[in-house]
C-alpha cells in the first residue's frame, strides 16, 4: 500500500504539472543544435548514392580549396588512427567512413569541416568520389542464396548470414503440434520503419587543447555508456571525456547507437582543437540512422477444438542491413522477441531467428520496441485472432480462455521469462466495457447486412521492461543496473541525479515525485538532473521503458537510506530511541505522541548543524539498483474502424486503451505517453515504411514520403487503467512508455482484418494503406 | 537543406520584373510563394542563379468579379482564397481546392498563380481551373496575353508561359445560374499531394439537363487531365446516378497515372472513378442550391 | 558562376522581431530560420526536417504563420516577426503557454514553439475554435510525443482564459 501524500507534497499518484515545461514553453530549451561555443565550426557528411559499390577514389582537393573549409576527412585518414571502423553495440563493426566499398545508400564516405554550415554544404558537393557499382542485395530471403553477392568482405566467414538463435524445447513443441487437432498459422511482416524523433541526431564535440578535456554535447539516450565507448574506441582517457546530453527532442531508440557523424566530429575536434558541430538533416536521419523492425515472421499455434492453446512455434528472418548495429543486451541477438508467447498459457514453445545482412542502413532495435517485443506482441496478437477466426470463436472469448491467470504468477514461460504479476482478464473486461463491445458486435452484424464495412480489433498484450538483472542483461558488457544520487540541503530542499536520460518522459517531475513520496519533501523542492556524465552517477540510460523500473527503484532505495539516517537524527533531536519513532511522509513522530515530531526539513537542517555523535554530517545517499527481474506491464486495446468501400480509406472511429503498469507516479504523464505511443502505432499500422527498390535506392527517405500523422489523422484516444503492482519493485511500479507501441499495431490490424473477414480476408501486412484495402475489395468484388 | 548561392532581386512593378527576366535569361526564376521552389532549391534540385522576388509588387493580389469573370490576381495567397467572402459564398469549388493545398502555413505563402505556373500536375488548382474553363493572363515584354487553360499545361513542369512572362491573373467565366462545382482529393495525410483528385463543374438548364460540364483530374498524368470523353458523355444528359457512374468510368479511362508510393495504376484509376462520382454528385447538389 | 559555390553579395535585412528592430548583412540564400537561430541567437525556433513538412520552424510573419525554413531572410526585410520568445509579454506567460503546461501539451518540447505560434495565429483568427478547427489549425505542425490530444486541450484552455480575461 502506497501512503497517500498531500497535493502540496505531490508524491505518487498526483498529476502534478511538469517542472521542465517552463523552459520549453518559452523557447528556452537547450537542445544540441542550440549549443554555441566560441570558435565553433561545422561538419557535413558526404554520403554514397549507391547501395553497393567499390570505392575507387576520393578526391578532396577542390573541397579543401573552398574558402572557409578547414578539413576533409576520409576513411583513409581515419584508418591511420585505426578509426575507419568502430564496434557496433552487438558484436559487429561498422565503417565510420567508407574504405574499400560502400554497403548502403547514404552510407558515410567523407566528412567536411568548415567555418559555417553553408560553406560545409557547398564543399561537400565538391568532394569527388568515384564508385564502381556492385550487384545489390535487398531481399533478405535471398541473402543466403548461392547467387547473392557477399556483402561483408571484412568478416572471416564469407556469408550474409549473421546469426542463428533459438530458444525453447523444439522436440516437445513439435510433439505437441503432431498431436494437436487444431493448427493456425500466420506469416506476417513487421515492416522496416524509423522512429523519426522530431529532433534529429547530432553533437558538438569540443576538445580543449589546454585542458586535454573532450566535452561532447550529444543527442544521447545513454550518455555514460557513450562516454565509456568513446574512451575505449577512441583511446581517450575516460576521465577526460565529458558527455552532456542536454535537452533531447525525442529519442524513441534512435539516439542509443553511436553514429559515424559523432566519431567524425570528435576526430575533427581533436585534430583542429576547435568545437565541431554536426547536426544531421532529416533525410540523413531517415536514411542512415537506426531503423526499426524488418522482421519476417511465421507463427504457428497448436490448439484443441475449444481454442485452448498448447504450443507456439515461431520462425523469423531478421534483416539487419549492412552492419548489425542493433542496440540490445548481449545475450539476446533477437532482443526480447522470445516474449512472443504473450499473455497466454502455452505449455510448449520454440522460437528461432536468423539474422542476415542486406544493402540497407544498419540497425534494428528502435522505435519504442522494448527490444523487439513490438514484433513479438504483434505476431502473437495477430495469430491468436487467426485461431479465433478459424474456430469461429469470438476473439475476446478466445483470449479469455487462454490468459495466464492471476494465481499463476510469478509465471515462467516456456521460452524462459518469469512474469512478475498480471491480471489480463481484468484489463480485457475493462476495455470491453469502455468500448461497449457487445453493442458494437450487434452494429457490425447490421452493417454487414447492408454491405457496410466495420471492424473491431483487440490486442491483449504483455510486455517486459526495466532491463535488467545483472545475471542476464548487459549492453556491450556493461551491466544494466541504474542509479540515483540524492542530496538534501540544510533548508530541506534536494538535488538528485540519475543515470537515465529523459527525452520527453518527464523525469524532472516524476523522479521528484518519488523523492516526495519517500521523504515527504515537496516535489517542487526537488531538482532532478540527468545527462551530464561528470555529475550524474553511472547509468545505462533511458530506452526500453527502463527508467522507472531501474533508476526509479534506485531513487526509492537511495531515499530510504536517507530516511534511515534521518530516523537516527530524529531520534537524536527528539531524545528518544529509533524504535519509538513512526514515519509519515514528511516527518518522524513519537509513537502515541504525534505532536512530538520532527519534519524532514528540521532533520535536514540538523544534519548540518546538530549532528549526532558517530554520524557523518550531511544527508545524502547513492544507490545502484540491480533489479531482481524485469517488470511486466500489460493491457488490452480495442480499436473500431470503418472502411470506405470506394477509396479503401480506413477511419479509426474509436480506440480504447486500458493499461496496467502497476503503481503510477504521475497519471497525467502516463496518459501522455499512451497518447503518443498510440499515435506512433497508428502510423506504423497504416502509414509508415522505409523500403528499397531493386537497386537499393531508399523509398520514403524524407518526410515527404515517410509519413508522420498530423492532428487530423490522429483519432481521439480513450484511456483507462487497472493496477497490478510489481511484487519486486520498491514501489510496485512497472515501466509503461512502450506499451502503446507494443500493443497497438495488432489492435489496428486486427480491426481492419475483422472488417473484411466475412469476405474471407485473413491478413494484410502493414502498413495497411488505402490502396492495399482497395485491392482486397476489388479482388473480393466489393469496391463500390 | 542548404540551397546554393544566388543573386536576389526585388522588383517593385511588373514591368521591372519582366525586364529582369529578360536581362538574366535562363539563370532567372520568379520567386512568388516559394513553397515549391525553395524546397527544391534546398535539395539542390533547382539552382537558379537569380531569384526575382515579386512578393512586394502591389496590385497583384485580389479576388473580384468584373466584366463577367471572376478575376484572381496571380499573387493571391491560398489563405486569402480560403477567407475571401466571394469565394466562400459563390465558388465552393475554389474553396474546396484551396483548403486541401498543403497545410495552413504553406497556404499563407503559396499563391494561386504559382500553383499554376509551376506546371506540376500534382498541384491542385490546375485541375480545378481546367474544370472551370479558366484563362491565364500572362504579362511579358509585349504586354498581356490570354492563354486558355486548355493550352496552358504543356508537359511535366512545362507551361505555355514564355520565359519573360509572369502569370499576373486568372480569369474564370462567372458560371450561369444552376451551376455547381466541387473538388475531391484523396491524400495519404494532410499536406501530401493527391493520390488522385477530381474537380467537377457543371451547369444545368431548367429541365435539369447538363448544359456544360468540366472535369479536371489531378496527379494522374504528366499534366492535369481534362476528361473530355466524360464531359462529352454528360453534356445533354441528366446527371442522374447512372450517367454520373458512366461519366466517372470514362474519366478513369482517360487518366494516365503512374505507379508510385501512393499506389499502383489500377488503384489510382479506381480512385478517379470514385472521386469523379463524388465530385459530380456534390456539384449537382450545389447547382440546386443556386451556388456557382 | 553564381548558383554554384561562391558567396553572393550580402544584403542588409532590417526587420522587427518580437518588438525589437534588428538588422544584419546576409547572403541572399540564408534561410530565415537560420537567420533567427544563428544570426539573431533566438534558438526557440527549431529545425525538424529538410522538406518543409514538419512545422517546427513556424513563426508569425506580418501577422500570419509561415515556415521559416521555407523563406529567405532577405524576403523578411521590412517585416514584423513574432517568435516563441516574444509570447512572454509584460511579465506574463501567454494563456497558450499556460495552457500547454496545465494540460500537458508537451513532452520533449521540440515541436512546442512551432505549435505555440500556429495556435497563437489560430486563436487570433478564431477565438472559439472547435476541436476540429484546432486539429486543422495545427495540421502543419508534427508532434511525435503527445498524439496531439493534450495540445487540443491546451488550446481550449487558452481560448477559455482569453475569453474571460480579454484577448491578447
Amino acid at each position: 500500500m502506497i501512503a497517500k501524500t498531500s497535493p502540496e507534497i505531490g508524491g505518487m499518484g498526483h498529476s502534478i504539472k511538469r517542472k521542465e515545461d517552463s523552459r520549453f514553453i518559452q523557447g528556452k530549451g537547450n537542445y544540441v543544435d542550440d549549443v554555441h561555443l566560441p570558435g565553433m565550426v561545422f561538419g557535413h557528411m558526404v554520403r554514397s548514392p549507391y547501395a553497393h559499390a567499390r570505392l575507387k577514389s576520393i578526391n578532396t582537393e577542390k573541397a579543401k580549396e573552398l574558402p572557409g573549409v578547414l578539413a576533409v576527412i576520409t576513411g583513409e585518414d581515419l584508418a591511420k588512427a585505426n578509426l575507419a571502423w568502430m564496434p557496433t553495440l552487438f558484436f559487429d563493426k561498422q565503417m565510420v567512413l567508407a574504405t574499400g566499398k560502400v554497403l548502403f545508400q547514404a552510407q558515410e564516405v567523407a566528412f567536411v569541416v568548415a567555418q559555417d554550415q553553408y560553406t560545409a554544404a557547398d564543399a561537400a558537393e565538391l568532394v569527388e568520389v568515384e564508385y564502381e557499382e556492385l550487384p545489390v542485395l535487398v531481399d533478405p530471403h535471398k541473402a543466403t542464396d548461392p547467387g547473392s553477392p557477399i556483402l561483408r568482405e571484412d568478416r572471416e566467414e564469407k556469408s550474409n548470414h549473421i546469426f542463428h538463435w533459438e530458444v525453447g524445447d523444439k522436440a516437445a513443441t513439435d510433439k505437441a503440434f503432431q498431436s494437436a487437432p487444431v493448427k493456425a498459422s500466420l506469416h506476417a511482416i513487421s515492416q522496416r520503419c524509423h522512429p523519426a524523433p522530431l529532433e534529429t541526431c547530432g553533437c558538438v564535440a569540443d576538445f580543449n587543447r589546454a585542458t586535454e578535456k573532450l566535452t561532447v554535447y550529444l543527442t544521447s539516450q545513454a550518455p555514460h555508456a557513450h562516454r565509456t565507448l568513446f574512451s575505449l574506441v577512441g583511446g581517450i582517457p575516460e576521465q577526460n571525456i565529458r558527455v552532456v546530453s542536454p535537452d533531447i527532442g525525442g529519442g524513441f531508440g534512435n539516439k542509443v547507437p553511436i553514429y559515424p557523424g559523432y566519431v567524425c566530429a570528435v576526430v575533427a575536434s581533436l585534430t583542429l582543437g576547435l568545437p565541431v558541430k554536426w547536426i544531421e538533416t532529416r533525410s540523413e536521419n531517415l536514411q542512415s540512422t537506426g531503423f526499426a523492425r524488418d522482421y519476417h515472421m511465421t507463427a504457428e499455434i497448436a490448439a484443441d477444438q475449444n481454442g485452448k492453446v498448447k504450443a507456439l512455434r515461431v520462425k523469423t528472418l531478421a534483416d539487419h542491413g549492412a552492419f548489425n548495429a542493433a542496440a540490445q543486451p548481449t545475450k539476446f541477438p533477437a532482443g526480447l522477441f522470445s516474449m512472443c508467447t504473450g499473455s497466454y498459457d502455452f505449455a510448449e514453445s520454440f522460437c528461432e531467428v536468423d539474422g542476415v545482412y542486406t544493402n540497407k542502413a544498419p540497425g534494428g532495435i528502435a522505435y519504442r520496441c522494448s527490444f523487439r517485443i513490438t514484433e513479438a506482441a504483434y505476431l502473437i496478437e495477430r495469430v491468436v485472432d487467426i485461431l479465433a477466426s478459424q474456430l469461429k470463436i469470438d476473439p475476446a472469448e478466445l483470449r479469455r480462455r487462454n490468459f495466464i491467470q492471476p494465481d499463476q504468477f510469478p509465471y515462467k514461460t516456456p521460452l524462459g521469462w518469469t512474469y512478475d504479476s498480471g491480471n489480463y482478464e481484468g484489463a480485457l473486461n475493462k476495455a470491453l466495457e469502455m468500448v461497449g463491445y457487445a453493442q458494437l458486435r450487434k452494429e457490425q452484424e447490421e452493417k454487414r447486412k447492408k454491405g457496410e464495412l466495420m471492424g473491431i480489433g483487440i490486442s491483449s498484450f504483455t510486455e517486459a521492461v526495466g532491463a535488467g538483472p545483472a545475471h542476464t542483461f548487459d549492453i556491450a558488457g556493461i551491466k544494466m543496473f541504474d542509479s540515483a544520487e540524492i542530496r538534501v540541503h540544510p533548508t530541506g530542499k534536494a538535488i538528485c541525479r540519475m543515470g537515465t536520460k529523459s527525452q520527453g518522459q518527464g523525469h524532472e517531475t516524476t523522479y521528484a515525485q518519488i523523492v516526495a513520496q519517500e521523504l515527504g519533501i515537496p516535489a517542487s523542492d526537488v531538482i532532478v538532473e540527468e545527462g551530464d556524465t561528470d555529475t550524474a552517477p553511472y547509468g545505462l540510460g533511458t530506452y526500453a521503458s527502463r527508467s522507472t523500473p531501474t533508476s526509479g527503484a534506485a531513487t526509492a532505495m537511495a531515499a530510504r537510506k536517507i530516511r534511515d539516517k534521518a530516523k537516527k537524527i530524529a531520534a537524536h533531536l527528539l531524545e528518544c530511541s529509533e524504535e519509538d519513532l513512526e514515519w509519515e511522509p514528511g516527518k518522524f513522530f513519537v509513537k502515541g505522541a504525534p505532536s512530538k515530531s520532527k519534519s524532514i526539513q528540521e532533520i535536514a537542517f540538523a544534519a548540518y548543524t546538530n549532528i549526532p555523535a558517530g554520524l557523518e554530517a550531511g544527508l545524502e545517499a547513492v544507490n545502484y539498483y540491480d533489479p531482481p527481474n524485469l517488470t511486466f506491464p500489460f493491457g488490452t486495446y480495442i480499436c473500431v474502424v470503418d472502411i470506405d468501400k470506394g477509396t479503401g480509406e480506413i477511419k479509426v472511429r474509436r480506440f480504447v486503451a486500458v493499461d496496467d503498469c502497476g503503481n503510477v507516479i504521475n497519471p497525467m504523464i502516463v496518459q501522455g505517453q499512451i497518447h503518443g505511443g498510440l499515435t506512433e502505432g497508428l502510423a506504423i499500422a497504416f502509414m509508415q515504411l522505409i523500403d528499397y527498390d531493386e537497386n537499393g535506392n531508399v523509398q520514403g527517405g524524407s518526410f515527404m514520403d515517410y509519413l508522420i500523422p498530423t492532428a487530423v489523422e490522429t483519432p481521439h484516444w480513450e484511456t483507462g487503467s487497472t493496477c497490478t503492482p510489481s511484487p519486486h519493485h520498491p514501489f510496485g511500479a512497472k515501466g509503461v512508455g512502450e506499451s502503446p507501441n507494443v500493443g497497438s499495431p495488432a489492435a489496428f490490424v486486427n480491426a481492419v482484418v475483422d472488417a473484411l473477414s466475412h469476405l474471407g480476408v485473413k491478413h494484410i501486412d502493414m502498413p495497411i494503406t488505402p490502396w492495399k484495402v482497395w485491392n482486397v475489395l476489388k479482388e473480393k468484388g466489393v469496391v463500390s | 537543406m542548404i540551397p546554393p548561392s544566388f543573386e536576389y532581386l526585388r522588383p517593385k512593378t511588373v514591368p521591372e520584373a519582366v525586364a529582369m527576366l529578360q536581362q538574366h535569361g535562363d539563370e532567372a526564376k520568379i520567386l512568388s510563394g516559394g513553397q515549391s521552389l525553395i524546397p527544391m532549391m534546398k535539395l539542390r534540385l533547382a539552382r537558379p542563379g537569380v531569384l526575382i522576388d515579386i512578393n512586394r509588387i502591389s496590385g497583384l493580389s485580389y479576388v473580384k468579379e468584373e466584366g463577367g469573370y471572376l478575376k484572381i490576381g496571380g499573387l493571391t495567397r491560398e489563405a486569402e482564397m480560403e477567407s475571401s467572402p466571394l469565394v466562400r459564398s459563390k465558388y465552393p469549388i475554389l474553396l474546396d481546392t484551396a483548403h486541401v493545398i498543403a497545410d495552413p502555413q504553406v497556404r499563407n505563402m503559396a499563391t494561386v498563380g504559382g500553383n499554376l505556373a509551376h506546371g506540376d500536375p500534382a498541384n491542385d488548382h490546375p485541375a480545378t481551373m481546367v474544370a472551370l474553363g479558366a484563362q491565364v493572363i500572362a504579362t511579358g515584354p509585349k504586354g498581356e496575353r490570354v492563354i486558355p487553360i486548355e493550352d496552358f499545361f504543356v508537359s511535366l513542369f512545362a507551361t505555355a508561359l514564355q520565359h519573360e512572362e509572369i502569370l499576373t491573373e486568372i480569369r474564370i467565366p462567372v458560371p450561369a445560374a444552376r451551376s455547381g462545382g466541387a473538388y475531391f482529393k484523396l491524400e495519404r495525410k494532410v499536406g501530401d499531394f493527391a493520390t488522385a483528385a477530381v474537380a467537377a463543374q457543371l451547369t444545368l438548364d431548367e429541365k435539369g439537363v447538363c448544359q456544360s460540364v468540366g472535369i479536371g483530374l489531378t496527379n494522374v498524368g504528366p499534366t492535369p487531365v481534362k476528361a473530355r470523353k466524360a464531359e462529352e458523355f454528360l453534356r445533354g444528359k441528366k446527371p442522374d446516378e447512372s450517367n454520373i457512374a458512366q461519366a466517372a468510368q470514362l474519366a478513369a479511362d482517360e487518366s494516365t497515372p503512374s505507379p508510385d508510393l501512393r499506389g499502383p495504376v489500377e488503384y489510382k484509376k479506381g480512385l478517379v472513378k470514385e472521386l469523379t462520382k463524388r465530385a459530380l454528385t456534390r456539384a449537382l447538389e450545389r447547382s440546386g442550391r443556386g451556388l456557382h | 558562376m553564381i548558383g554554384r559555390n561562391e558567396m553572393a553579395k550580402k544584403q542588409t535585412v532590417h526587420l522587427k522581431i518580437n518588438g525589437q528592430q534588428r538588422e544584419a548583412d546576409v547572403e541572399p540564400r540564408l534561410l530565415l530560420v537560420h537567420f533567427i537561430r544563428d544570426t539573431l541567437g533566438l534558438t526557440g525556433t527549431h529545425v525538424g526536417c529538410d522538406t518543409s513538412n514538419c512545422g517546427a520552424c513556424t513563426v508569425v510573419f506580418d501577422g500570419r504563420t509561415i515556415k521559416s525554413c521555407t523563406m529567405f531572410a532577405v524576403q523578411a526585410d521590412g517585416a514584423e516577426l513574432l517568435t516563441v520568445e516574444g509570447l512572454f509579454q509584460e511579465g506574463k506567460l501567454h494563456p497558450l503557454q499556460e495552457g500547454f503546461k496545465q494540460e500537458h501539451g508537451l513532452q520533449c518540447g521540440f515541436c512546442t514553439p512551432g505549435m505555440l505560434m500556429s495556435t497563437y495565429a489560430l486563436l487570433q483568427k478564431n477565438a472559439q475554435p472547435t476541436e476540429s478547427d484546432i486539429r486543422w489549425g495545427i495540421s502543419g505542425n508534427l508532434c511525435r510525443c503527445t498524439g496531439y490530444q493534450n495540445i487540443v486541450k491546451a488550446v481550449q484552455y487558452a481560448a477559455g482564459k482569453m475569453a474571460q480575461g480579454g484577448a491578447r
